[in-house]
């Protein structure tokens, strides 16, 4: 063997990720990973996007991974570097979206020593990703990185970080890409139990009031066609979780739109009193169940999911299938049609169920109206007329603004809608946004924020002008961490402690960055202002003044039983 | 219903395994009552038993959790008192002349070996179930025990069934 097939592990992780098919990857040099940094000077076929902060380079990883489906990647030093990267990695873990997250780490000889920028990556990111590596041989390196990401795309996706100590970087080693895996400790299950999937079907046939929620897993597992189908075969209205957006079109037959905390009255009222419940693809968080003791007390429960782990955790479920959403689905269209199974509904007590969906639909949200600033509900819902047939992506941060955004966008198809449901991060939406323009460049890609969470992660406008990202960041600026705010109105007796918040003159902020800034205060600036904005070369923060005191209705309080909804104020059903 | 339960747990023999068992039990609230870990037969495997708490949704997740980490090949709830349990203590107990006839009848009557003797202490070795091994521990704590530790719990399941994978 020659000197010229001996490759140093920069190289290797290089050639690797090409392997991989990976264009793209975000990241923050640092000590430890110059070697890396000197490999991905000297070659062509990986883009490096380098961002201003290292959480923003996981969510904008996480962002693109979204939007295009693939596994996104990101490259972040050791010690602070590795710590700033945490919270990217645990919000991509809670939400299921597969990264593949390399650290730089001290030498091998140092590592224990409390060397400069030394963290214990491997202590501190096992409870919040799929799997890590301490890669302690550069022989084992491409291996490792063949093993990453297959474990991140495939089960339940999630993040996998690569802990690279600096003298792996530069041994040297010969490189040739395995072409499989062998993991004797992980074979998710991706087929369905068929007889679970016969008893599945059968209850669902004799169900008098059946709902489906369909959750993550239908987006991830790309499901979406099969759920729309079969829901619409065996007359069964849908409602999603806030991960679940668009993967029932919003124009379609039976649709009941968000449940939850701030889910449709009639979507939780309709999942309370369902005497079938069949939840494909989510973890029933405790913002979708409510009270659990009174959750689903009465109805049997089928439950599709990847992760054995969400099966019977929170819900006890009646008939569990295990496997992907996509494939279940599958098999159960095929029995309905090969068997003729619609023929077998009940359509009289279907009807009678729908009308009383229908009925509850009468009952919505009313919004507070009080002062002379905009509405946020009417900035937003002018937001959404003027781009929905753009084709946008619109992600949010966390807080009010996202909530409002979740109830009135409406989405006719999937990784379209991009926020952070799981760990609920401020910050999330921008960086992520400027992934989604990585990854679709073609679709205008706007973050709604509030001026609370915008602050979280403002320094990457100088990414995204530097890249040309156009972000639309819209701002609802009501002076307010606007979430806690209102739960502090209503449990603590209006004692907004540190709620009050200040923010910069975003105009002369986004200015500054050479951006372009624009403030709107009044409703008829509001369409001028996103014809600019989507005209804009560069991105743009469109800070609009808007009501303090508004709230988040349909709302039902913490712990409390899903149908125990306050439509508006003063008004509980 | 909370009752105790032995989760038997093949894994792959490598760095940061038992970590990653003993994170998931603290990060989830579950309770470790005894663990013992030591390599197969095959140095390339591990065994893991633990000796837990909970109810069967409790018990159920472990069981599911612990499947999840990617360097867990095999977990096994072993019913309590449906699977061959054994535990080895090792006690050492001060030693007086009034006292020495007394410790010996204690060792013979629970069927615990003399491992050590010294002037002043004995040492003795049982290897039992749980209830032996707390009846030695009652017996001896009179007399005047200075140390009893316990290795935990180490478990099979009875008859045909097997936890291993093919070893080859």
């Amino acid at each position: 063997m020659g000197k010229n097939d001996m490759y140093t592990g920069a190289q290797i992780l290089l050639k690797s990720l090409v392997k991989e098919g990976v264009k793209e990857i975000f990241g923050y040099p640092g000590g430890v990973i110059i070697p890396l940094y000197d490999a991905i000077y000297l070659q062509n076929d990986i883009k490096h996007y380098l961002v201003r902060h290292e959480q923003a380079a996981i969510h904008a990883a996480e962002g693109y991974s979204r939007v295009t489906g693939k596994c996104g990647v990101a490259l972040v030093t050791s010690g602070p570097g590795a710590c700033n990267a945490i919270t990217g990695i645990a919000n991509a873990y809670y939400d299921g979206y597969p990264l593949v997250v390399f650290t730089g780490q001290v030498g091998l000889d140092q590592i224990g020593n409390d060397a400069f920028q030394e963290a214990d990556m491997i202590g501190i990111t096992r409870s919040c990703c799929k799997h890590n590596y301490l890669v302690k041989d550069v022989k084992d390196l491409a291996r490792i990185i063949k093993e990453a990401f297959h474990i991140a795309t495939t089960g339940k996706p999630g993040p996998v970080v690569i802990d690279l100590p600096k003298n792996i970087l530069t041994s040297k080693a010969t490189f040739s890409y395995p072409k499989k895996v062998e993991l004797v400790g992980y074979k998710p299950n991706y087929q369905g139990h068929p007889l679970q999937i016969i008893r599945a079907l059968e209850l669902l046939c004799e169900a008098k009031k059946p709902v489906i929620i369909s959750g993550g897993g239908v987006l991830q597992s790309g499901a979406h066609k099969e759920l729309t189908e079969l829901a619409q075969l065996l007359q069964i209205p849908v409602c999603h979780t806030l991960m679940g957006t668009g993967t029932y079109p919003a124009d379609g037959p039976k649709y009941m739109g968000m449940l939850g905390m701030h889910g449709n009255y009639w979507a939780n009222n309709a999942v309370m009193k369902a005497d079938v419940i069949f939840a494909v693809g989510t973890r029933f968080n405790d913002r979708i169940t409510g009270c659990l003791k009174t959750f689903a007390k009465d109805s049997r429960v089928i439950h599709i999911d990847i992760d054995p782990c969400s099966i019977s955790k929170n819900v006890k479920v009646d008939i569990p299938i295990v496997g992907c959403a996509k494939n279940v689905l599958e098999a159960m269209l095929k029995r309905v049609k090969d068997k003729n199974l619609e023929a077998e509904i009940n359509t009289e007590a279907r009807d009678k169920w729908f009308a009383k969906i229908d009925e509850w639909k009468q009952k919505r949200a009313i919004p507070r109206v009080e002062g002379t600033k905009l509405s946020a509900i009417t900035v937003l819902n002018t937001i959404y007329e003027y781009t929905k047939n753009l084709d946008p992506v619109i992600s949010t941060e966390v807080g009010q603004h996202q909530m409002w955004t979740a109830q009135i966008f409406k989405f006719n198809k999937p990784r379209s809608f991009v926020t952070s449901g799981g760990l609920g991060t401020m910050g999330f939406g921008f960086p992520a946004a400027m992934g989604a323009c990585a990854g679709v460049p073609h679709r205008p890609v706007i973050n709604i924020a509030g001026d609370g969470s915008i602050q979280m992660n403002i320094q990457e406008m100088m990414t995204c002008v530097d890249y040309g990202f156009k972000v639309i960041n819209c701002v609802m600026n009501n002076g307010y961490l606007g979430m806690v705010r209102q739960w502090q109105e209503k449990l603590c007796e209006k004692h907004y402690s540190e709620t009050k918040i200040s923010s910069p003159d975003f105009v002369k902020l986004a200015e500054s960055y050479g951006a372009l800034g624009i403030r709107v205060e009044k409703e008829e600036e509001i369409i001028p202002a996103l014809e600019r904005a989507l005209a804009s070369k560069t991105p743009v923060i469109i800070d609009f003044i808007v009501e303090s005191f508004e709230m988040v209705y349909p709302w039902v309080l913490a712990g409390q039983p899903l149908d125990n909804v306050i439509l508006s104020d003063g008004c509980e059903v | 219903m909370v009752a105790n339960h032995t989760i038997s747990i093949l894994v792959i023999n490598e760095a940061g395994v038992l970590s990653r068992i003993v994170d998931l039990f603290s990060g989830r609230g579950y309770n470790i009552e005894s663990l013992t870990v030591a390599p197969t037969i095959d140095k390339n495997y591990s065994r893991v038993t633990i000796v837990t708490q909970g109810d069967d949704r409790v018990i159920e997740q472990i069981n599911k959790q612990l499947n999840r980490l990617i360097p867990i090949i095999k977990v096994m709830d072993l019913p309590t008192g449906d699977a061959i349990e054994t535990e080895i203590v090792l006690a050492k107990v001060y030693v007086t002349d009034e006292t020495r006839a007394e410790i010996i009848k204690v060792a013979d009557l629970c069927g615990a070996r003399v491992l050590d003797i010294t002037d002043k202490t004995y040492t003795l070795q049982l290897v039992g179930d749980d209830k032996q091994i707390r009846a030695l521990g009652e017996m001896l704590r009179p007399i005047g025990v200075k140390e009893f530790i316990r290795s935990g719990k180490v478990a099979l399941s009875r008859g045909n069934q097997f936890a291993n994978i093919n070893l080859e």
